[in-house]
């Protein structure tokens, strides 16, 4: 009854969503007011149903209801209660409902807050919202209903994949659709202009902490995916420039474009069709990247078996939305007001710069990742486009922009002086320099580009340092001064700064890994492996037994130079209901440093190891998080609440989620 | 009518005259300046079309189309039944069919958890030329129910295809 209760649900909202995005519309041709504030009901309304939908999916998950075929493809009822729950959205059609979930959720925060929002411009946004949510809404139904019911019911599923029966797939999906589906509301946002022939800054202020609420969990999403393909895949790899890792990188760099180009618009009303292209881009890849992962089309480390129909489906909803809103915006885009003009040295021009850079290095991903579909369909020749297209390609794009990223971070809006931003910058980049020769003299012999990546590293991170410590503490004042002036300092300015600190943090992690070490051996218990710093002793495998699974841990200790580590375990496991076996990796964390064993097969009374030494490779999820964190910040900043002096709507209803 | 002649605009004051004039620049500086990184980017890009590019081929592929030895190349196809040796040090041998022709496989290291024999791989390394080839990764899939589109595109080519199992996960068993 439940499951029925959610398939109805889910048409419901099919049918609202359908009113949501036809009769604001309406409403804004006729100059009807009350037929444009339908939008908001209608998107509180289609939220409810899909959540209401969503519970009744899970409900069946967690009582293992094998009446529904997708719980029974997909769910154990030996399962813990937890892989129960994120076996919802381990799934095609799951995390379908769980796209369109966090959609409409959107589409109900937008309702809800921004209430000193010119009432034609959230009129526009929510009806282009409510659109994207037909063509979804309608791909679940028509295409991928999670609700559908076998008959007769079998009396056990077929488990979760095993590789997804982890806690990092708990909150990887939810945290990267957040951040790609809320790039949704920018680009209704930007449809909603082009509609109203309008744009100002307000619109930026009202679109800035969407877009950095969406980057700031895409960045945690992909963050966390990348852990997760660290201690799962049992690899010691942590990206692959894999295509379904480029669908949720490509949105993330034009994102953070968008977040840049927002501020320049807020504060120099100028950039404003390139801004409004820039959203309506973002969102595309945001599709491109469902497209990608949802129709198997190119072939991925993550791919899954699909369904070659739904490719089809999602290609015509992505066709749909990018050509007609670059349509849209070929026509409507002459009408916006040009901008002030600015400056070749100033803040603005400096994060033009930043956009020129980012949106080619994006380019270049795409470029990579879109290829090998282009030329198999023109010539049938297969090719696989790899770590050495991307290092020889978008690395040295992205070089000059970090590079110069703090120089443009202390300039002044307006009229910039390019000698005081270098001079301000000096003493980190002397620092930095010297760090990396440093470097390079101590590991004599050793990679070079590496000491040159942590130098880099090293100066966006003291740059931010020292930008923000000239901010506040002025030469010969008290730190009582400075404390009081730290309070003033806007918090989007902490942001900032905490953002390009954790890019430094990542790059220095990143780079550390040239010196990452590896080594391979079949052990016998009471045999020693070494790689890099560590040591490791086989003690003992023994059996044990999981609540779905059965397992051969390998208990090793470990030695760092003569030093004893706590003791780690690696372990094979076999899945009973799909006799599927996984590694599960042994990591022990020593500092910023690693040390990750990954078992092999039992062989000549032995069992294959593989030991790494992974150097600082913690500090590449740390300035993820550091980013993150930056965007939290500048989500709290006092000029979103100041947008709305009446109630303190947007910035809360913003900044919830984030929390 | 005298088109041929230019016509100026005669500005109405100076200061408009001379803002458009640092407009004008301004943009032609923004796109020289995008160009310019455009441009080292398809640089970048065509270089490394070049030389970091891999192309996948099947044993029958391999054999028709007469691979260079030494190239380097993704292989894809079925692991043949009972071709699979173990040698000390973590060797490892085995060979890959798509039906009609094999390639023996040499590869030193672990291998992934879904590898099996009788079912899909693909591996990237260096063809050594009379039928072997020396793999230095073993691509691994998240799904043992998934078939390599490649391999799978490869074994139909030979007529070696038979569907189900392969693209579709198991109908449920009551």
């Amino acid at each position: 009854m439940i499951v029925e209760i959610g398939h109805y649900a889910l048409a419901l909202a099919f049918g609202v969503s359908i009113i949501q995005a036809l009769v604001p519309f309406w409403g804004l041709v006729r100059q009807d007011r009350a037929l444009a504030s339908v939008g908001s009901s209608a998107a509180l309304i289609a939220f409810a149903l899909v959540a209401l939908s969503f519970a009744a999916l899970v409900t069946a998950y967690v009582r293992s209801d094998f009446s529904v075929g997708n719980v029974v493809a997909n769910s154990h009822s030996a399962q813990p209660l937890i892989y129960k729950l994120t076996s919802v959205w381990g799934n095609h059609e799951g995390s379908m409902l769980l796209w369109v979930l966090i959609l409409t959720l959107f589409g109900a925060l937008v309702a809800i807050s921004h209430n000193s929002l010119p009432p034609r411009l959230r009129a526009g946004a929510l009806a282009a919202q409510g659109l994207v949510a037909v063509a979804f809404l309608a791909f679940t139904l028509f295409t991928s209903n999670p609700f559908e019911r076998l008959s007769p019911a079998p009396a056990e599923g077929q488990d979760l994949n095993p590789i997804l029966q982890d806690l990092g797939l708990a909150i990887h999906p939810p945290l990267l659709y957040i951040g790609y589906v809320g790039f949704s509301i920018t680009y209704a946002f930007a449809v909603a202009a082009l509609i109203d022939g309008r744009i100002d800054a307000m619109w930026a202020r009202a679109v800035r902490p969407w877009t950095l609420l969406a980057w700031t969990f895409l960045t945690l999403g992909i963050a966390m995916g990348s852990y997760w393909a660290y201690y799962e895949l049992g690899w010691g790899g942590w990206w692959f420039w894999d295509p379904v890792e480029n669908a949720s990188f490509m949105p993330w760099i034009a994102g953070t474009a968008l977040i840049h180009s927002t501020v320049v618009m807020e504060k120099r009303d100028a950039l404003k069709v390139w801004t409004i292209l820039l959203a309506i881009l973002t969102f595309s890849l945001s599709l491109l990247g469902t497209f990608i992962v949802r129709s198997g089309v190119l072939t991925s480390v993550h791919s899954f078996a699909s369904d070659p129909a739904r490719g089809v489906f999602i290609l015509l909803i992505l066709v749909f939305f990018v050509g007609g809103s670059l349509a849209l915006f070929a026509w409507r885009a002459p009408l916006l007001r040009q901008g002030g003009l600015f400056a070749p040295v100033s803040r603005e021009s400096a994060l033009v710069v930043n956009n020129i850079f980012l949106a080619t290095a994006c380019a270049t991903v795409f470029i990579g990742t879109l290829y090998p579909l282009v030329l198999e369909m023109l010539t049938g020749a297969k090719i696989s486009v790899g770590a050495p297209f991307y290092n020889a390609t978008f690395i040295p794009v992205m070089v000059p922009l970090l590079l110069i990223l703090p120089l443009g971070q202390s300039l002044a809006w307006k009229r910039g002086d390019l000698l005081g931003a270098a001079q301000r910058n000096a003493m980190a980049f002397g620092l930095a320099v010297l760090a990396a020769l440093a470097l390079i003299a101590f590991t004599k012999g050793g990679p070079v580009l590496a000491p040159l990546g942590i130098g880099l590293g090293l100066f966006l991170v003291l740059a931010a340092g020292f930008d923000l410590a000239e901010r506040i503490v002025p030469r010969a004042s008290g730190w009582r001064a400075a404390l009081s002036r730290a309070k003033g300092l806007p918090r989007s300015a902490w942001g900032a700064a905490l953002a390009h600190a954790g890019i430094g943090l990542s790059i220095i992690g990143i780079a550390a890994q040239a010196w990452s070490t590896e080594a391979i051996a079949v052990l016998k218990p009471g045999e020693r492996l070494a790689s890099g710093r560590y040591t490791i002793v086989l003690e003992s495998v023994t059996p044990r037994t999981g609540p779905n699974f059965r397992a051969e841990v390998a208990r090793f200790q470990l030695f760092s130079g003569g030093r004893e580590l706590a003791p780690l375990e690696g372990s094979k496991r076999i899945y009973t209901a799909r006799n599927m076996p996984t590694t599960e990796a042994g990591i022990r964390t020593d500092g910023l440093s690693q040390a990750y064993v990954s078992l092999g097969e039992a062989q000549d009374g032995g069992v294959a190891v593989r030991l790494y030494d992974k150097p600082l490779i913690l500090l590449i999820w740390i300035g993820s998080i550091v980013m993150a964190a930056g965007g939290v910040l500048s989500l709290s900043d006092r000029r979103f609440r100041l947008a709305v002096p009446k109630r303190a709507a947007p910035a809360t209803a913003a900044a919830q989620p984030a929390e | 009518m005298s088109v041929a002649q230019p016509v100026r605009p005669v500005p109405a004051n100076p200061l408009p005259t001379k803002r458009r004039m640092t407009r004008k620049q301004r943009r032609l500086g923004l796109i020289a300046a995008a160009g310019a990184v455009l441009c080292f980017a398809a640089g970048l890009v065509l270089f490394a079309m070049r030389d970091s590019i891999v192309f996948f081929y099947g044993p029958t592929e391999i054999a028709e189309k007469g691979v260079a030895p030494g190239t380097r190349m993704r292989l894809g196809g079925l692991v043949e039944a009972g071709s699979v040796q173990r040698g000390p040090d973590q060797r490892i041998g085995f060979t890959v069919t798509d039906g009609n022709n094999a390639i023996k496989v040499s590869y030193k290291g672990l291998l992934p958890d879904l590898f099996r024999e009788g079912q899909g791989v693909v591996t990237e390394g260096v063809f050594e030329g009379a039928g072997s080839f020396r793999a230095d990764s073993v691509l691994a899939k998240h799904d043992e129910t998934y078939m390599p589109r490649e391999v799978a595109d490869a074994l139909k080519k030979q007529g070696h295809w038979q569907p189900g199992g392969a693209d579709a996960p198991a109908p449920a068993k009551p």
